[in-house]
Order: C-alpha cells, then sequence, then structure tokens
C-alpha cells in the first residue's frame, strides 16, 4: 500500500503535475505516513528519475520545471506536517536570488531558483529590481549561504559589484557565497567583481551551489 | 565623398509564408489579448496616455487593457513611409517597402580583438572602430550600436556610444542601447546638433530608436519613457519583440507571434495615442529557446520563419520592420555561423523586410567579431543577387549566342559574354581556388576577412565631424 502510494508520488514528479502530488502527500499525512520518508522515499525518486532521464538528453527543460512545481507542490504540504512533529526538512543550503536594482528581466533568474529548489535548496526569491540593501537584509535574516544575482544590462550589472561591497560592509561576506548570472556576465566579470560563482545557465547554476555550499 | 550603399530593391522572388485568414487570425487573437489580459506599462507617464484615451488601467500592477478599436485606431495613425535621414543626405535610407537595409549587429559586450585575436571585454574606442569600419562597408546601410562601451560611466554610456558613432560615420544611427528619460532628452539635444536644429531634425531624422519589449507581455519603464522623449521630437521610434519558444511564449509558433505582436502594436499605439502620426516601425527577432538550458539560441529552423512572418504582420500595419537576422548563436565564423546567418537573412529578405540587424555579432549578438561581420556582408551580397532573380528577355535568352556557339563549342569569346559576366557574382571570401593552392596556403574566409578589416581600419577616413560640434556633443554629454 504505501511502495503503491511512493510509486504514485514519483509519477505525480515525473508528469509534472503539482495537483496530484499536494493530493498524494495529503494522503500520505492522512495514512499517517511519516512526512520526511514520503519526500525522501516517495518524491524524490521522481525528481532523480527526471534528472537522470535530462542528462540522457531525454527529458527537457520544461520537464525539470514542471517536476519543481509539483515537488514544491508536494512539499508545501508535507512541511508543516514536519515542523509540527518537531522535525525539520534537510536542505543543502539557504539560497536568496533576486534580480538587481534598475533591472526587470526576471525569466533566468526564476528559472535558476527553480533549478536550486528542484536541486535541494532552500530559495528564497525576491523578484526583479530589488534593491541593495534588500538583498543584504535577506540574507541576514534567513541565515542565507548563497546570494545569487541576475542582470541583463551591462549599465544594471555594476549593481552586483555593489551588493558583494555592502555584503563586505554589513560583515556577512565571510560567511556567505556569491554566486553571479545573466547575459552580459562573464566568468571575467565574476571574477573581477569577487563572486564566488558563475554559471552560464540554470543547469550549471545547480552544480556550481552545490559546489559552494560543499567547499564551505 | 560618402560611401554607396547597397540595398535590395525590385525584388523578382517572393514568398507566401502566411495566408490573409493567418494573418487575420493573429491579428484577432492578439487584440483579443490585449483586451482581456492586458499588456504592462509599468511609467505613470505611458499608463496616463492609456488612460486618457479610455484604456483601463491598473494602477497597481500596471497593466492597460485597451479595446481592438483603441489599438486599430490609434495604429491607423502611423506613416507608412518615411526616411531615416543621414549625416549625408546622399545616404539617407527611404523606409518605402521597396527597399531592405542591413545594419550592424547590436549591443555586443565583448570583442574579438582585431590584432591580438583575444576576447575581451567591449570599449568605447571599439565602438568608434568598428562604427569606422561599417561606413566603408557598403552593404551596412546604417549604424546600431555595435557594442556596449563599458568603459564609459552606466548613465552616459549611450549617449557616448552615440558621439562615437557620429564621428565615425555620415550613415544613420539608431540607437539600441538608450533606456532612460534622461539619456533620451541627450540624445534628443545631440540629434538636434548634427541636424541643424529641432525643426531640421523633425524633417531629417539622423537618429532613430530601437527599444525592447520584457516579453511576455511587458514593457520597460525606462524604455517607454525613452520612446516618448524620442517620438516628441519626430525620431522614428520600434518596439523590438525577441519572444521566445516555451520561456517566454508559447511553444508553438503562431502563439509565440501573438504574444510578441501583443507587445509591439500596443507600443507602437501607445506611442500614436501620445504623439498622432510620430514614425515608428515594428521589429522582431522572436525565436525558440534552447530545449536543454531554456537559453537563446541565435538561430533554428523557427527563427528563419518567424523572419519572414514578421513582415507580413508588419505590413498588415503599414508600418516598416526592421527584423533580426544573421546573429548567430555560433561561437565563432563557423559552419554553425554560415547556415544561421545565410537562412535567416534569405528569409527575411524574400519578405522585403525594411532593416534588418544585423552583421557582426556571435555568440548569441554577444561577441564582436570582424571577420565575422565581413562575412556577414557576403552573405547579404549573396542574397542581394539571388533577389534580382532571373531576368526573362531576348537579351538573356541569348540566342543569338546559342546559334554562333552551337553543339560542342564554348561561349568565352563571345561579346554577350563578356557584356554580361559582371552580373555573375564574384565573392570575396569563398574559397574556389585550385586544390594544391589551398593545401600550400591553409587559409580560409577568416584571415581573408580579417586581413580586409586591417585594411578597411588602418586606411578609411569618413568624412570626420566638425571638431566643434563633437565638442558641442561632449558639453552635451556632460550635462546630461
Amino acid at each position: 500500500m504505501t511502495d503503491e502510494l511512493f510509486r504514485a508520488m514519483a509519477q505525480s514528479i515525473i508528469d509534472g503535475d503539482p495537483d496530484v502530488a499536494a493530493d498524494l502527500a495529503r494522503k500520505a499525512i492522512e495514512a499517517g505516513i511519516d512526512p520526511l520518508e514520503a519526500i525522501n522515499k516517495g518524491f524524490v525518486p521522481g525528481v532523480d528519475y527526471v534528472g537522470e532521464q535530462y542528462g540522457k538528453g531525454e527529458m527537457f527543460l520544461p520537464d525539470l520545471v514542471l517536476a519543481g512545481e509539483a515537488m514544491k507542490a508536494a512539499i508545501a504540504v508535507l512541511e508543516p506536517e514536519i515542523a509540527r512533529q518537531g522535525g525539520q526538512r534537510q536542505t543543502l543550503g539557504t539560497v536568496v536570488i533576486g534580480t538587481v536594482e534598475g533591472d526587470i528581466h526576471d525569466i533566468g533568474k526564476t528559472l535558476v531558483a527553480t533549478m536550486l529548489s528542484v536541486g535541494g535548496f532552500r530559495v528564497y526569491d525576491l523578484g526583479v529590481d530589488v534593491p541593495i540593501t534588500t538583498f543584504v537584509e535577506k540574507a541576514r535574516e534567513v541565515n542565507a549561504d548563497i546570494v545569487g544575482m541576475s542582470a541583463l544590462l551591462t549599465t544594471t550589472m555594476v549593481r552586483q559589484r555593489d551588493v558583494i561591497e555592502a555584503l563586505e560592509d554589513a560583515g556577512l561576506r565571510s560567511r556567505i557565497k556569491v554566486m553571479v548570472g545573466g547575459a552580459p556576465v562573464t566568468r571575467a566579470w565574476a571574477q573581477e567583481i569577487g563572486a564566488d560563482g558563475y554559471s552560464e545557465d540554470a543547469i550549471g547554476a545547480v552544480s556550481v551551489a552545490k559546489q559552494l555550499v560543499s567547499a564551505g | 565623398m560618402p560611401r554607396p550603399i547597397k540595398s535590395i530593391t525590385n525584388p523578382r522572388l517572393a514568398l507566401q509564408i502566411l495566408s490573409p485568414e493567418d494573418v487575420q487570425r493573429i491579428h484577432t487573437a492578439t487584440l483579443e489579448v490585449i483586451e482581456t489580459v492586458g499588456v504592462r506599462f509599468p511609467s505613470p507617464k505611458a499608463l496616463e496616455v492609456w488612460e486618457a484615451h479610455g484604456a483601463q488601467v491598473d494602477w497597481n500592477t500596471k497593466i492597460v487593457r485597451a479595446p481592438g478599436h483603441l489599438i486599430e485606431d490609434a495604429l491607423k495613425k502611423a506613416p507608412p513611409v518615411y526616411t531615416l535621414a543621414a549625416r549625408d543626405p546622399a545616404q539617407d535610407l527611404p523606409l518605402d517597402g521597396n527597399h531592405v537595409y542591413v545594419g550592424t549587429d547590436g549591443c555586443g559586450v565583448q570583442i574579438i580583438d582585431l590584432y591580438t585575436h583575444e576576447r575581451r571585454r567591449s570599449a568605447l574606442k571599439d565602438v568608434a572602430e568598428i562604427v569606422r569600419v561599417a561606413d566603408y562597408l557598403e552593404e551596412v546601410a546604417f549604424i546600431w550600436v555595435p557594442v556596449s562601451a563599458q568603459d564609459c560611466p552606466p548613465e552616459t554610456r549611450g549617449l557616448y556610444e552615440l558621439k562615437a558613432a557620429w564621428e565615425n560615420t555620415t550613415k544613420h544611427v539608431q540607437t539600441e542601447s538608450i533606456y532612460s528619460e534622461r539619456e533620451a532628452r541627450a540624445s534628443v539635444e545631440m540629434a538636434a546638433l548634427i541636424a541643424g536644429g529641432r525643426e531640421k531634425l523633425r524633417r531629417r531624422p539622423v537618429l532613430s530608436y530601437a527599444l525592447c519589449t520584457v516579453p511576455p507581455l511587458g514593457q520597460d519603464p525606462g524604455t517607454l519613457e525613452a520612446a516618448l522623449v524620442a517620438a516628441e521630437a519626430g525620431i522614428p521610434v520600434g518596439f523590438m519583440t525577441m519572444t521566445s519558444c516555451g520561456t517566454t511564449a508559447p511553444a508553438t509558433l503562431a502563439g509565440n507571434l501573438v504574444v510578441g505582436n501583443a507587445e509591439v502594436i500596443s507600443a507602437l499605439a501607445m506611442i500614436q495615442l501620445a504623439y498622432p502620426g510620430a514614425p515608428v516601425f515594428y521589429a522582431a527577432a522572436q525565436t525558440a529557446m534552447d530545449l536543454r538550458t531554456g537559453g537563446y539560441t541565435g538561430g533554428g529552423p523557427e527563427d528563419f520563419l518567424f523572419g519572414a512572418a514578421s513582415n507580413v504582420l508588419a505590413d498588415f500595419y503599414n508600418v516598416p520592420l526592421s527584423m533580426g537576422s544573421f546573429a548567430t548563436g555560433a561561437k565563432e565564423p563557423n559552419w554553425q555561423a554560415g547556415i544561421e546567418n545565410s537562412l535567416s537573412t534569405f528569409m527575411a529578405c524574400v519578405v522585403m523586410s525594411d532593416m534588418l540587424l544585423g552583421v557582426g555579432l556571435l555568440h548569441g549578438s554577444r561577441i564582436w567579431s570582424y571577420e565575422q561581420m565581413l562575412m556577414d556582408c557576403e552573405i547579404y551580397d549573396i542574397v542581394y543577387h539571388m533577389m534580382k532573380g532571373i531576368v526573362v528577355d531576348d537579351e538573356t535568352l541569348a540566342l543569338d549566342v546559342i546559334r554562333a556557339v552551337g553543339p560542342g563549342g564554348n561561349f568565352l569569346a563571345q561579346k554577350h559574354t563578356r557584356k554580361h559576366m559582371r552580373d555573375l557574382w564574384v565573392p570575396k571570401f569563398m574559397d574556389r581556388r585550385p586544390y594544391e593552392e589551398w593545401e600550400a596556403k591553409r587559409d580560409d574566409a577568416r584571415d581573408w576577412a580579417r586581413a580586409m578589416a586591417r585594411q578597411i581600419l588602418e586606411t578609411h577616413q569618413p568624412e570626420p565631424l566638425d571638431p566643434q560640434l563633437s565638442a558641442e556633443l561632449e558639453r552635451i554629454i556632460h550635462a546630461a
């Protein structure tokens, strides 16, 4: 019975169906299944499968994003139950992400946020046109491991440096890793402004984030 | 002497990509989107324009919902034909539906150095040098700011780029890198100085604006305010959509066209509501995402189809079109670059898109390459020749010559041959040498293109801008 439920959970992720995933999560709670186990044995294998198929070139980015949406829906149901039981979901780390001030480009940043969240991070997405102080305050508030910044214009790209400096001024820089991205952003730029990580796309960003947190 | 400009005119090829019914359905769907879903105009000035004309404005979300008749009536006020003026009137570009003009691509952030071959961040000097080469090339009819002057302060960067352009060409300049009201005001002042006053600028706009929409279904605040400033001064303004199947638009091509069309025509309508009769143009560079990364591809069959379809839409609205062609996703001038830039340019030319953007950039419009610039010009030259089609008349049927040569002879010694041989295309960068000659040298198009770019850069001197004008431009930038 439980095995069947777990299989259905994995399938809901593979199908990318948030409604079904949330339903199954509720069923698990009703059946008294440990919510952490529901995540790890039910839903996570679905995420793993999708990742594997993506790696083989059999699935594509929309499959990953839909799987991510389904996973989010399941976790939204299960997380309060975990908290009620006094537990905590294990994540790889906490990421604060946003597009810098003066820049309203959303998609790339949102995609990175989704991929990081599917990849096992707790993600706080601050949206677009995010003031420097908001990055710093949120990072402090949620005790972030990583701050991620996007910029699509050469004129707003310079704000990435300002945020890094503001993190330094706030005394947070030593314990926070900084990732940058966006069309005009290059590895050379990332190095120049003292960022710790850079990726050209969302999939790469997940590997970079994992390396950054494991490097401590 | 101004350099001649090679524009496609009186085409003999045609392509039907959308039927009149298809266009009508796309138009109807677009109006439904604008009326029921709405488009985000996050600028109080733009929202005021909409509200004053009876559109439904949500001041919280900044979303405008406008009835179809408001959009249609506004678009009817747009002039169907006007001229992009050049510093030298001999290089003026009438946008009359019977010309295709090519510009430089923009706005790159890196450049492959012409002498060291190193890839580095672009600077103001690069803008000046690229424009100087573009001034020489007859395939290039107008200038887009090719790379970003990243050594200039962000607040006035777009203005320094304009100054560098005017100092190095007499051709028309179109900027795609001004997106604030403050910079727009200064750019109008600069353009008026070049044109000889505000009224002359209105009659002879030596500057035009290409501005980006923010798909799906959005606009950028600074861009909208810059557009209003430019339109008020009579500077032609275009809005470019870069909707991408799967990320910023539906995966289906028709759906993509609807989203991009809604962005562009709502913006053009807003300009017409604010300044009726202001010259505007449609601009597009739709694409499909890379299925693996979601990234910009810079080419593919979808892009090529969009290249032809967009002109049908611009014609339907009776405004000129600026179409994204070239702009390969390739990292180097190679096989991929050749295919992508040829097919995109052919498809955009065969339907007579008015402006094509543009030559010279690699990696999805991010890295400038002089080699690619010159090879892109050759691609355009091939299409230019193809567009002349096949002329069938007594002279070209050449029956007398066929009779004279007869079976088994050859046509080399015929006067008819010498008379017409120069109609045949001569390449600059195609390798048609004997095999052994190639084997001995092992050089190719890239080497020849690089050598030609160096030669142009080292020898071509465009008609200089009066130093006093330059000083005045500098003063305007400092005051901005």
